[in-house]
C-alpha cells in the first residue's frame, strides 16, 4: 500500500489529472487491490462489463477478466457465497446495489460472516461495499444508513469514510484485514467530493481525526454528515466560536479516546449523525462520554439524527428531514448557551 | 467377511457388497452415538438441544461416502451424523462438542450440530436454514478462481428448509455459475410438526430442480443401495462438469425434531406405512439376506460400534470445559481493532 503504487486513474496520472473524485478513489482502491492480491475478486449486480450502478467498477471486469462477476438479485447467496470463498483463503468484495438492499443480505452478515472466526478460528476476510445514504429524489429504500445496525454485531468492523483520501487508503486497509468489514460509502459524496489528488496521508483504521481544532465545542460526527459539520463550524467562527469537529472515520472500533480528549478541550459535545435516532452511533457516543467523561462535560451531551420517519422522496421533505450546516450550527447554538 | 465383489455380491442398483457394508457401517456407528446422546440428554449431561437424524442414515451416510475428505466440500446439516461421519467427522468431535469440551472443533462456543471443520472442507452450520448452500457456492468459486478441478460441494437440507429464499437464490446461484454442487433434500415429511402440505404445494420438490436448471432425481431414501447408487452418479456427474445436482430422499423421520420432542403429530397409520421402514433395520436384513455377515457377525458390529461410542464419551467427559477466565473473548482475528486494544495515542 506504498504511495507510490496510487498509479493510474481512468488512464491517466494523478498528475495529468485536474482532480480525483471519493467515487474514483474508491474505484482506484478496488483496482490496486485486484492488481496486487490475487485472492481479491469483485461480485456484485451490473458490476461486470456495465460498471456498476455508480462505475464504482468501471473498466475493471476489462482489465482483470473473469475477477469482476456480476451476481444475480440474490443479496442473501452472494454474501453466503463471499463467505465461503473467504473462509477457503479468498478476499471477496461484494458490492450491494444500494446499502438499503443489505437487510437481504442480512442473515449471512451477523449470523455466518461475524460469527465465523469466534465460532471455527476461521477467519472470514471479506468487505462488504455498501453504496450509503441520502441524496435527493432516492426516496426510502434508496437513502438508508446502516452501519448503526452493523456496528450492534460482535465480529464486525464498521467503517464511514468521510474523505477522498480516507475513501481510498481505508478501502485498500480493508481488504488486508482477516475480518469482515462493512465499508459505509456515502452516495452524496461519490461526485461531490473531489481532492486535487489521491492524498498520500493516511490514518489506521480505528482513529478518529481531528478536521478542525477549536475550544468550545466538539461535534463528533462522521461520513456525509462531516461536511455539514465543517460548514456549520465556519459558519460559527464569524461569531468568534471555535469549533472542533471529530470525524469518526470508523464507527466500530469506535475511537472514544479523541472524542474524550476533544470534549475535555472543549466541555461540549454534539454527536451527528444521519440515521435514524433511535439508538446507533450517536447515542453510543453520547453515552460513552457521559460515562467516562461526566466530569469533563459544562453542558449536556446532544445528539442530532435525521427525522424519526422513513427517508422521504421529494426533495422538499428529504432537506429538512437529515441534519444539515442550518441545524447543526442552531444545535450548537443551543449548546453553546448552556 | 465380506468375499470379493463377485455377480452375488452386487446389487441390482450395482452397488458392490463391500460398499453397501460400508454404508452399514455408517449408519450403525450414527445410530449407536445418536442413541447415546440422546440418553445422556435424558439424563441430564447434555448442556442444550439434541437433534437425531433417526430414519435418515441411509440418505446421509450415501452422500458422504461419495464426497473425498481432502477434495470436496460437505456442508452438513441438522440429520447427518451419519454423513458426517462417512465424510470424516469423528465419534470423539461429536461427542466433544455435545458435552462442551474445550477440545472439541467448537471449543464449547457452539454446540451440537453446529460444528465443524472449515479446514477439512467441512463448514460449520449455522441454524438459520438454507443458509449453509451458497456458502458451499462460495468455496467452489475459490477453487474455480485457484484453478483446482474435479472438486465436488455438497449442501444438505430438509423440505422444509427449501422454502428458505436462501436456498432458492443458492439454488439458482449455482446454476447460474453452473458450480459442481450436490444438494441432498431429505423429504422426512414433517418440518418440526409442519407436514408438507404445509411447506410446498407440488408432487416432489424435485420437479423444482428443472425451475433452477439443476438435474434432480427422486429415490427412497431408505433404500442404502439406491442413495449410495444415486449419490455416486450425481457425484460423479457434477465433477466431470455436468453442474449442479439435487437429489431428493423421501423417507420419515423416526424421532422427535430434538430430543426434547415426542412427535406425536405423526399419525401412527403414517409410521405403519412399508415406506416409513426404518432404513437401519432394512440395511441389516439385507446383509443378512445376501449372506454378507452372519447374524453373529452382525452383533460383533454392533458391540464394537457400542464399544467405540463408549470410549469416546468416557473420554469427552474427562476432558475440561471452558474456562471463562482463560476465554478470549475475541470475536475478531485483526485483534488490534478490538476497542480494548487500539492504539489512539
Ligand atoms: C430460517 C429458520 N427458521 C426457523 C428455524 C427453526 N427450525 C429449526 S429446524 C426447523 C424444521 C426444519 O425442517 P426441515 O427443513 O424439513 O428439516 P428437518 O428438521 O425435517 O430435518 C425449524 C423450523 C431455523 N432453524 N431456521
Amino acid at each position: 500500500m506504498d504511495a507510490a503504487g496510487v498509479g493510474m486513474v481512468d488512464g491517466r496520472k494523478p498528475a495529468d489529472r485536474v482532480s480525483i473524485t471519493y467515487l474514483e478513489a474508491i474505484r482506484e482502491a478496488q483496482n490496486k487491490a485486484l492488481r496486487e492480491d490475487p485472492a481479491v475478486f469483485l461480485y456484485g449486480q451490473d458490476i461486470a462489463t456495465f460498471g456498476g450502478a455508480f462505475k464504482a467498477t468501471k473498466n475493471l471486469a476489462k482489465e482483470f477478466p473473469g475477477r469482476v462477476l456480476d451476481s444475480p438479485i440474490s443479496e442473501d447467496a452472494m454474501l453466503g457465497m463471499a463467505v465461503g470463498a473467504a473462509i477457503d483463503g479468498m478476499r471477496p468484495i461484494v458490492e450491494m446495489q444500494f446499502a438499503d438492499f443489505s437487510s437481504i443480505a442480512f442473515n449471512q452478515i451477523i449470523n455466518q460472516a461475524a460469527t465465523h472466526y469466534w465460532r471455527t478460528g476461521v477467519p472470514c476476510p471479506l468487505v462488504v461495499r455498501l453504496p450509503s445514504g441520502g441524496t435527493s429524489g432516492s426516496g426510502p429504500f434508496h437513502s438508508q444508513n446502516m452501519e448503526s445496525l452493523y456496528a450492534h454485531y460482535p465480529g464486525l468492523v464498521v467503517l464511514t469514510p468521510a474523505t477522498v483520501g480516507d475513501a481510498y487508503w481505508m478501502l485498500l486497509e480493508a481488504i488486508t484485514l482477516n475480518d469482515p468489514v462493512i465499508f459505509c460509502e456515502h452516495k452524496f459524496l461519490y461526485y461531490h467530493l473531489k481532492a486535487d489528488s489521491l492524498p498520500e496521508e493516511r490514518l489506521p483504521i480505528g482513529k478518529a481525526r481531528i478536521m478542525r481544532g477549536g475550544r468550545h465545542a466538539t461535534v463528533v460526527t462522521y461520513s456525509a454528515m462531516l461536511h455539514e459539520a465543517l460548514a456549520a463550524a465556519n459558519e460559527l467562527a464569524r461569531d468568534g466560536f471555535e469549533i472542533e469537529v471529530v470525524d469518526l472515520r470508523s464507527v466500530k472500533p469506535l475511537d472514544t479516546d479523541t472524542i474524550l480528549a476533544s470534549v475535555a478541550r472543549t466541555g461540549r459535545l454534539l454527536a451527528v449523525g444521519e440515521s435514524f435516532p433511535w439508538g446507533g452511533v450517536t447515542a453510543e457516543v453520547v453515552s460513552r462520554i457521559a460515562m467516562e467523561g461526566f466530569h469533563l462535560l459544562d453542558a449536556p451531551p446532544r445528539r442530532l439524527n435525521c427525522k424519526d420517519t422513513p427517508i422521504p422522496y421529494h426533495p422538499n421533505l428529504w432537506a429538512v428531514h437529515r441534519p444539515t450546516a442550518a441545524t447543526i450550527e442552531s444545535s450548537i447554538r443551543d449548546l453553546l448557551k448552556q | 467377511m465380506i468375499q470379493s465383489a463377485s455377480i452375488e455380491g452386487l446389487l441390482p442398483t450395482g452397488v458392490t457388497a463391500e460398499r453397501f457394508a460400508e454404508g452399514f457401517r455408517w449408519m450403525l456407528l450414527s445410530r449407536t452415538v445418536e442413541d447415546k446422546i440422546a440418553a445422556l440428554y435424558h439424563a441430564g449431561k447434555i448442556v442444550g438441544g439434541v437433534y437425531l437424524g433417526r430414519g435418515q442414515e441411509a440418505f446421509s451416510a450415501a452422500l458422504g461416502m461419495a464426497l473425498q475428505q481432502g477434495r470436496d466440500v460437505f456442508a452438513p446439516l441438522i440429520r447427518d451424523q451419519a454423513g458426517r461421519m462417512a465424510f470424516g467427522d469423528t465419534v470423539l468431535s461429536t461427542l466433544r462438542t455435545y458435552l462442551g469440551s474445550v477440545l472439541g472443533p467448537m471449543r464449547g462456543r457452539d454446540g451440537n450440530i453446529h460444528r465443524g471443520e472449515p479446514r477439512k472442507g467441512m463448514p460449520a452450520m449455522i441454524s438459520h436454514l438454507g443458509a449453509m448452500v451458497s456458502v458451499v457456492c462460495g468455496v467452489l468459486m475459490s477453487r474455480r478462481f485457484k484453478g483446482e478441478t474435479g472438486v465436488v460441494g455438497a449442501a444438505s437440507i430438509g423440505e422444509g428448509g427449501t422454502s428458505t429464499g436462501a436456498w432458492h437464490e443458492a439454488m439458482n446461484m449455482a446454476a447460474v455459475e453452473r458450480l459442481p454442487l450436490v444438494v441432498a433434500v431429505a423429504n422426512n415429511q414433517f418440518a418440526y410438526s409442519t407436514p408438507s402440505t404445509r411447506q410446498f404445494a407440488c408432487d416432489d420438490l424435485v420437479e423444482r430442480a428443472r425451475g433452477y436448471g439443476a438435474q434432480g432425481i427422486s429415490i427412497d431414501g431408505t433404500d442404502l443401495a439406491q442413495c449410495i447408487a444415486t449419490f455416486d452418479a450425481a457425484v460423479s456427474r457434477a465433477r466431470a462438469g455436468g453442474g449442479p445436482q439435487m437429489v431428493v430422499g423421501r423417507l420419515l423421520r423416526l424421532c422427535g425434531h430434538g430430543a426434547h420432542d415426542d412427535a406425536s403429530y405423526v399419525p401412527v397409520e403414517l409410521r405403519e406405512l412399508a415406506e416409513n421402514r426404518d432404513c437401519l433395520k432394512a440395511a441389516r436384513a439385507t446383509m443378512l439376506t445376501n449372506g454378507w455377515a452372519s447374524p453373529h457377525e452382525l452383533e460383533l458390529m454392533e458391540a464394537e460400534a457400542y464399544e467405540q461410542v463408549q470410549q469416546a464419551v468416557a473420554q469427552a467427559q474427562r476432558e475440561p470445559r471452558p474456562d471463562p477466565a482463560r476465554e478470549t473473548w475475541m470475536p475478531l482475528a485483526s485483534e488490534w481493532l478490538m476497542e480494548g486494544n487500539l492504539q489512539t495515542a
